[in-house]
């Protein structure tokens, strides 16, 4: 294998709730190459969220109970806060998902581009040096800035700079958003569902700038989402997840022309199409986190589930060469290294189906 | 909310009756985790017990009424007076313990006064709404306009000072919130629908104002009325302090506090005792209040 | 709409709110069962003369023709005669006015000062010990009398330790008069002894002036901090690695401190109606102090010209709350031209 910019390795995160500790993250196995973009595609509520603020480390409440979460070969959980908190903004950053609330509305954009140009990367601010920096010329630093919004496509940026948030739309946001993000070219970007809290056309044209600029910049990214239609546009490599686990995962190509996962098939079918109208969707809700399933979490919700599913885990296993999927309908070899010894145990309920009706032909997917 | 054709209001009747006690079972097991409530409620308690028991507690009864030895006047904390005497030969103890009849009727008293013409003034402006409500909604505008301690005093310069009148000049500086809680209570239900149902089955105001507005506006108001008791006894023992509230020889802490004002460079424990039985009343009153702002989840500031 | 013009009307609304204070609290004082002539003259002098001087203060006229009176004179700064000290009781209220003003001010500035950045800690440590003292300190800071405390500071540093002066605002001669503000004018005059002799005067009420209102803005502040820190935009900026502290002072500060102007406005009044028992306590010779001894001696001008003033300087303290909020927070200042 080769040297990835970042790898989670086997990640769990739990809250302590009124009901109880909630297993959100329950093991999942993360991979980014360089100058990938990867997709994580869920519902709300599938932990998503959760895992790449927990990459980032902007949970201060959770409890990472297992696993590692290795950035250019260095473990970011077992870095100071000061060292974790000198990467944000600079080798990894987070664009938020709602344009509306991620920024502060009492600063106008300028400000808070030149307090990041200024300040990333200190865990505090000395007294001195903050005087100091009043008496100093911002002329550079404000070029800098005015030059990234340009980037952005923000037509006229000099006026954004100088503008408070209540006084630019929606759309101007999250361009602005994407700017701070990208403000010190940073190596790895996360995107939290940029554009869906915008209109459909407005949310288009912020998903093609944002891959011209990564592209442009070189940066990877990691992509989160509910809509397997936006992952497919932007992502080399996708993973499925479903109540904290990774179901699928495979490049993206591979995953639209043979989707495993009874999840990832259900996703697919609820994308409306013109041709088949609204999307059958997927019945019933997410487990409770508390308590979750003992075997697959999935169980409650497949179609095919046997009583099987409901006992053991189905740990993923590699169905073809760059195909993973956690489903008992599957053979293959473990997918992870930490499950080869459970090799034996995985039953199977197998072959799925749709594969036993329409043998020869591909599912239809568009 | 049930918005079935059939049977809809009594259904919403039913619905509403449900959640609210819901509500209530909910709240009160909240509360009763929050350790500080308890204690609040301990301390609430505590007080009376003491006022209702004065008589029997106290060792020396009858210097609460005002009996006079100057033989033992001024002595420092002992065994045989724990919180001393004050210039009169008085026990303070005594005097403390009998303070906290005074100290709660003051904020009961006060409370149902306001309270009374808050509700009272509340309903008038949101049923007549129009002129009425704008001249009643004015002079609660101007009431809050003046501090409410710089307000009793006000009217008590138009009186004698005695208790009495001093819980009138309180009461009448107080009962702005509550008209406004009301009011607004009364506009808002003038909106909702499920009254418009329940006013075509021919309920009239008085059905409304008691099944409706009062259940609505119960929750605030208790939480409010709790954390004025406190504020009520603070501002009646201010003015007793000034010399317009109580007078001697009643035993009221402000005015124990006033007494031993002279002597802060001698005889300390004279103003030291009642001044911690008044912060302890207050702050078991507030810890009740802020216990169930928490649990039943209103704003009352 | 402006927010210039949303301002003039907040002002413009201001004025029938004082119009009814003075009708309301000229009505009370004129409705004083017994006779405050006689009281303010004394029992010896003859019934001709506390007629003479009731006709001559236009005691007999009829309720609404002595109010119009009053306010014709009170824009000609003539706010009737006090019967006590026989000025004319602006006179008297503008003598006292600074100390009044100096004492709330630096109760409230110390409250400020000290309320914030505990209510800023308090708020960051969330559960831990210094959110508990904080909530201690808090609870009993409300729930203890402010007269009280003064009177406590003065057992424990005058009584007991002799450190402090125990009443009065200063020692030794006042500064040259600039603002009637000792420390101001102290400092302007550069006389440091001065200033130190006025500071060790003011420390004591102050601090028992302030107290309470510290514990209220400690707390608001820490749970506007709490409410903040759930924000999108602060989680955003320590996603692009803006300093801690700098998140905490100036990101997530400026707007719990917005949210906390109102209360900050309202605890002004509160301190207002507390310098009454405050500045009795340390012989203040401030203007509430001077309304205490008009209220006991039924001093009815003395009553009014306290109550409006105060009354006032509460609207205006309002007032000034409102500018500060367009002030800091941009989207009242721009919401309001969208109408």
């Amino acid at each position: 294998m080769s040297n990835p910019l970042l790898e989670v390795k086997d990640l769990h995160v739990e809250f302590d709730t009124y009901d109880g500790t909630a297993q959100v993250i329950n093991g999942i196995d993360l991979i980014v190459e360089r100058g990938e973009t990867v997709a994580i595609v869920g519902e709300s509520g599938c932990g998503k969220s959760v895992t790449v603020k927990t990459i980032l480390g902007l949970l201060p409440e959770a409890d990472i109970s297992q696993g590692e979460i290795l950035y250019k070969g260095e473990n970011l959980l077992e870095l100071s806060d000061a060292k974790r908190h000198a990467r944000r903004g600079k080798e990894m950053s987070m664009i938020m998902q709602n344009p509306m609330s991620a920024i502060n509305p009492v600063f106008t954009v300028g400000e808070q581009m030149l307090d990041v140009l200024k300040w990333q990367g200190q865990h505090r601010v000395g007294i001195t040096d903050w005087v100091r920096d009043k008496f100093r010329s911002e002329a550079e630093l404000r070029e800098r800035a005015i030059d990234m919004l340009e980037q952005v496509d923000i037509s006229a940026p000099e006026r954004v700079f100088e503008s408070y948030p209540v006084e630019l739309s929606g759309g101007m946001r999250q361009r602005v958003l994407i700017a701070i993000a990208l403000l010190l070219e940073p190596d790895f970007l996360i995107a939290d569902e940029p554009g869906t809290a915008l209109d459909v056309t407005t949310e288009a044209n912020i998903l093609e700038l944002l891959d011209d600029i990564v592209e442009e910049h070189d940066t990877s990214v990691l992509y989160i989402t509910h809509d397997l239609g936006v992952a497919r546009e932007i992502s080399d490599q996708l993973n499925v997840m479903y109540a904290g686990e990774i179901v699928e995962t495979a490049p993206t190509e591979t995953l639209f022309e043979d989707p495993q996962h009874p999840y990832t098939r259900g996703l697919l079918e609820s994308i409306p199409q013109l041709s088949r109208g609204i999307g059958a969707g997927i019945p019933g809700k997410l487990p409770d986190y508390t308590d979750p399933p003992t075997g697959c979490r999935f169980a409650d919700r497949c179609p095919h589930a046997e009583t099987e599913c409901r006992e053991v885990v189905p740990h993923l296993r590699r169905t073809e060469p760059e195909h993973a999927a956690a489903c008992h309908l599957f053979e293959g070899d473990p997918h992870l290294d930490r499950h080869q010894d459970a090799v034996t145990e995985f039953p199977y309920i197998g072959p799925p189906p749709w594969q036993a009706d329409t043998d020869e032909t591909e599912v239809d997917v568009r | 909310m049930s918005t079935d054709t059939t049977g809809a209001t009594i259904d919403t009747d039913q619905l509403a009756k449900d959640e609210r006690r819901e509500r209530i079972k909910r709240a009160w097991s909240r509360l009763s985790q929050s350790t500080l409530s308890l204690v609040g409620f301990a301390m609430i308690g505590l007080l009376f017990i003491i006022a209702i028991f004065a008589p029997v507690i106290a060792p020396y009864p009858e210097d609460a009424a005002g009996a006079i030895d100057f033989s033992r006047a001024s002595q420092a904390p002992s065994l045989e007076h724990p919180m001393g005497t004050d210039t009169e030969g008085r026990d303070i103890l005594s005097r403390v313990i009998f303070g906290t009849r005074i100290a709660l009727l003051m904020g009961f008293v006060v409370l149902s006064i306001a309270i009374s013409i808050g509700v009272t003034l509340g309903l008038i402006a949101g049923y007549m709404g129009g002129k009425t409500n704008a001249v009643i909604m004015r002079i609660t505008d101007i009431f809050l306009a003046i501090p409410p301690t710089l307000l009793a005093l006000a009217v008590i310069a138009a009186t004698r000072p005695s208790l009495w009148y001093a819980m009138i000049a309180i009461a009448a500086s107080w009962w702005t919130w509550y008209a406004r809680l009301i009011q607004g209570e009364v506009l808002s239900i003038k909106e909702n629908e499920f009254i418009e149902a329940s006013r075509s089955l021919g309920a009239g105001w008085f059905h409304i104002t008691f099944r409706e507005i009062l259940p609505n506006a119960i929750g605030p108001i208790t939480v409010k009325a709790t954390l004025d008791m406190g504020f009520v006894i603070l501002v009646g023992a201010g003015l007793a302090f000034l010399g317009l509230g109580a007078q001697e020889p009643t035993a009221d802490w402000g005015l124990m506090i006033a007494t031993g004002r002279a002597h802060v460079r001698t005889y300390w424990w004279i103003a030291t005792f009642p001044g911690l039985a008044i912060s302890f009343a207050v702050l078991g009153f507030n810890l009740v209040g802020d216990g169930l702002r928490d649990v039943l989840d209103v704003e009352v500031e | 709409m402006s927010y210039s013009d949303y301002l003039i009307r907040r002002a413009i609304q201001a004025i029938p709110v004082l119009f009814g204070l003075s009708v309301l609290i000229f009505t009370i004082t004129r409705v004083i069962p017994g006779d405050p002539v006689r009281l303010a003259m004394g029992p010896d002098v003859a019934d001709e003369q506390v007629d003479a001087f009731r006709e001559e203060m236009g005691l007999n006229e009829p309720l609404h023709i002595q109010y119009v009176e009053w306010l014709s004179g009170v824009f000609q700064g003539q706010w009737g005669l006090s019967l006590r000290t026989g000025n004319n009781v602006l006179f008297d209220i503008i003598t006292r006015l600074p100390a009044t003003f100096e004492l709330v001010l630096v109760a409230l500035g110390f409250a400020i000062v000290l309320g914030i950045p505990f209510g800023v800690i308090a708020g960051t440590n969330k559960d831990h010990w210094q959110d508990h003292a904080s909530r201690i300190t808090a609870l009993f800071g409300v729930s203890m009398p402010r007269f009280w405390v003064g009177i406590l500071l003065q057992v424990v540093f005058v009584g007991m330790l002799g450190l402090m002066p125990l009443q009065g605002r200063i020692d030794g001669n006042p500064p040259p008069h600039t603002t009637g503000m000792y420390l101001i004018d102290s400092a302007l005059a550069l006389q440091w002894a001065t200033f130190v002799d006025a500071a060790t005067h003011i420390a004591m009420p102050a601090f028992a002036l302030g107290l309470a209102t510290l514990a209220q803005i400690m707390r608001l502040i820490r749970s506007d901090m709490i409410e903040e820190a759930r924000k999108d935009y602060i989680m955003a900026a320590r996603a692009s690695g803006i300093p801690q502290n700098l998140i905490h002072y100036k990101y997530m500060l400026r707007n719990a401190f917005t949210s906390s102007l109102t209360v900050i406005g309202l605890a002004f009044g509160f301190l207002l109606g507390n310098a009454f028992l405050v500045e009795t306590v340390f012989a203040w010779p401030g203007m509430a102090r001077y309304g205490v001894q008009a209220i006991i001696n039924q001093d009815f001008n003395a009553i009014v010209g306290v109550v409006i003033v105060v009354g006032f300087a509460y609207v205006v303290a309002n007032f000034v709350v409102d500018v500060l909020y367009g002030t800091l927070d941009p989207r009242v200042r721009l919401r309001q031209g969208g109408e």
